[in-house]
């Protein structure tokens, strides 16, 4: 088992004929990723990379049966894309690209709970989602990945392939990783996660790797106390970061004087996380908590 | 991005939101003519800079006669002002907004906003205007009000109304919060801002609604397709380095300490900041080079860090995923090289090609150590810039 995705996923790949599309999908192919296909509005009916182009995703679906997407358009087609994949009925959405304008993210955020509940939304500006040696959708580099029992969830990208290659290098591997993006508005959240993680029997332990700002992580961290049982190791980055230079005051008020690193650490360790202080420990830890 | 008072206010009018008569000035003469322009005798001289505080720090002036609009506007013109929410150099005053004064009965706070974990626009109101913000949420919790604006249905007539009575308006006055409130929330939408905030609303002796201050923030990611507003950018009131780094496409913040830092990823930035401070040493900088770490962006990036003359060691840390490591390394010695870099530099690389990467570091020559790990890494960089032999 895994979470979301897994071998038998079928993938596209929106902005397919593109730079990054293009360079991605050769990438998740290489990983072994049952990539299907993908879409370039206008080049419907060539071939790419041996796959078929579609015009839309509806055609995708259509043709292939695709069931998740990665999308790598520009920021502002990205919303639409977003949108375009949810109505034609793929289940997990995971939108790389960085930028796009909150407003958008408003719009399809709610438009995604209010008409499309059963999607999956990861990101946007995120690297995306892998179960090692079954499917890749994102920018992850797939060598790193082992195959096993941790189940990764991080804000950060780079950040999440620190954790990625400790617990390989441990020998723990990972159930599945999923990187929720650092946007303001984003689809799955940290509490999403480990709703997955916590109900998958290949997942066994979870890190939560967390960043300065917003309350997810003390959402995260009441969700634990009452939801999840398996052992959780967590490291919030950002203790030395300054505090931004903002105009505006409003923003902390809203988050309850919430968002430093240290309020966020005690929110865990109160919920009987395991944290570490080093972005280094983070493996050698969790193995403890393991004991293996 | 921000923008300063005097742009946000014309923002206002173009909305129909009250504000004060007003003009800006970049010179003496030009604040003259404002005054005389504007009329009465008396008038508010305020400083035109990218912070809150103004009032405290000598921002803001009452003055009487054209004569002290000149005294003030001179006192205030090319200047930097220092206020609690600024650095200890402050930021440069390069205009004045010469405006005519407003009769105050009462002052109230308003702001408009995106509540992330409701994922809506919110509005936020309070009876203790002027005042810090953050200070009435934590000593009187109760005065602070909240609107959520519905995402299909928008902001509601009576949502203001609920928040125009729970303020104590009377009359009048709860219609004209309306007025304000409705043409927020469309502005908002329309132009792409993260936040809006009337800090003070003020109720005049005559019982009208008037805008005082006004900041404005417009979200970056949406300015290319909001051109007037990007117009409105003021470099000026950015760090000159982080200026460059914007230049470039790269996140660059700078910081007190001595260790200068070059990573790839936000999260993995702060996290070496974290661990540089762990092993004792203080960040000069959190500095994110971004996916791509081609040499010309680390020779930037570089060029960035060593601006500063503080640094003492730098720590290159970069996770090559999908950039090859050797590449990585390539770029590292022909920017070291280019950039003439004298301070010992640590680099941590991990990831695809990391023996060859390691390997093109050590035969380079150069005054670069290989960390074989993240923890080393850090340990090194803080010995180097504390000046032992590493």
């Amino acid at each position: 088992m895994s979470v979301l995705v897994n071998k038998r996923t079928k993938v596209i790949c929106q902005g397919f004929t593109g730079k990054q599309g293009t360079f991605h999908s050769e990438q998740a192919i290489a990983y072994g990723t049952r990539m299907v296909g993908g879409v370039t509005p206008g080049k419907g009916g060539q071939t790419h990379l041996g796959l078929p182009v579609f015009n839309t995703v509806r055609d995708a679906v259509a043709a292939t049966g695709a069931d998740a997407s990665m999308i790598y358009v520009p920021a502002a087609f990205a919303a639409d894309s977003i949108m375009e994949a949810a109505a034609a009925g793929i289940r997990v959405i995971a939108c790389i690209t960085e930028g796009i304008p909150v407003r958008d993210m408003r719009r399809v955020k709610n438009a995604l709970r209010q008409y499309y509940p059963q999607v999956s939304l990861i990101g946007p500006n995120c690297p995306g989602i892998i179960t090692p040696g079954e499917c890749k959708i994102g920018i992850m580099p797939g060598f790193i990945h082992q195959p096993g029992k941790i189940g990764i969830v991080s804000r950060s990208g780079t950040l999440t392939y620190e954790a990625v290659y400790q617990t390989t290098h441990e020998g723990l591997g990972q159930s599945t990783c999923i990187g929720i993006g650092g946007d303001p508005i984003q689809g799955l959240n940290f509490v999403d996660c480990l709703t997955l993680f916590q109900s998958d029997p290949q997942t066994e332990g979870i890190v939560l790797v967390g960043e300065i700002g917003g309350q997810a992580e003390e959402d995260a961290a009441a969700f634990i106390q009452s939801h999840v049982s398996k052992p959780v190791v967590a490291y919030i980055a950002g203790v030395t970061a300054p505090k931004g230079k903002r105009m505006g005051h409003a923003g902390a008020v809203i988050a309850g004087g919430k968002g430093t690193a240290e309020e966020k650490y005690r929110a865990l360790e109160v919920a009987g996380v395991h944290t570490v202080r080093s972005p280094a420990e983070i493996g050698r830890r969790m193995r403890e908590v393991l004991g293996t | 991005m921000n923008l300063h008072e005097y742009q946000a206010k014309a923002l206002f009018r173009e909305y129909g939101i009250p504000v004060p008569a007003g003009q800006a000035a970049a010179s003496v003469p030009e604040a003259a003519q404002a005054a005389r322009a504007l009329g009465g005798d008396s008038w508010i001289v305020k400083a035109q800079v990218h912070a809150g505080g103004r009032g405290k720090a000598g921002g803001v002036k009452k003055v009487t006669g054209v004569t002290e609009v000149e005294t003030a506007a001179k006192a205030l013109l090319g200047t930097r002002l220092v206020t609690h929410q600024t650095t200890s150099q402050g930021q440069p005053i390069n205009q004045v907004l010469i405006e005519t004064p407003s009769g105050i009965a009462r002052e109230l706070y308003l702001a408009c906003l995106i509540d992330r974990a409701l994922e809506r626009v919110v509005f936020i109101g309070s009876s203790a205007g002027g005042m810090d913000i953050e200070e009435i949420a934590a000593k009187s919790p109760e005065k602070i009000l909240k609107a959520a604006c519905d995402p299909i249905a928008g902001l509601q007539a009576y949502q203001c109304r609920e928040l125009g009575f729970a303020l104590g308006l009377v009359d009048k006055q709860i219609a004209a919060l309306t007025r304000i409130m409705l043409s927020l929330f469309h502005m908002f939408n329309a132009r792409d801002l993260s936040l809006v905030e009337i800090n003070p609303l003020v109720v005049t002796g005559a019982g009208e609604l008037i805008a005082l201050d006004a900041k404005v923030q417009v979200d970056d990611s949406a300015l290319y397709r909001q051109p007037a507003l990007a117009e409105l950018r003021d470099d000026t009131q950015d760090d000159p380095k982080e200026r460059a780094a914007r230049e470039h496409d790269l996140n660059y913040v700078a910081l007190d300490g001595t260790i200068g830092c070059m990573v790839n990823g936000a999260g993995l930035a702060m996290a070496t900041m974290d661990l540089i401070k762990l092993q004792g040493g203080q960040p000069a900088n959190f500095l994110d080079v971004g996916g791509g770490a081609t040499a010309e962006r680390v020779a930037e990036a570089f060029k960035i860090i060593l601006a500063d003359p503080k640094v003492k060691a730098i720590l290159v840390n970069i996770f090559g995923g999908i950039v090859r490591c050797d590449l990585i390394a390539d770029g590292i010695i022909k920017a070291v090289q280019e950039v003439h870099v004298a301070v010992p530099v640590v680099v941590r690389l991990e990831g695809t090609n990391v023996e060859q990467g390691r390997e093109r570091l050590k035969a380079s020559g150069l005054k670069i150590t290989s960390a074989m790990s993240l923890t080393e890494g850090a340990k090194q960089v803080v010995v180097a810039a504390s000046g032992k032999a590493a």
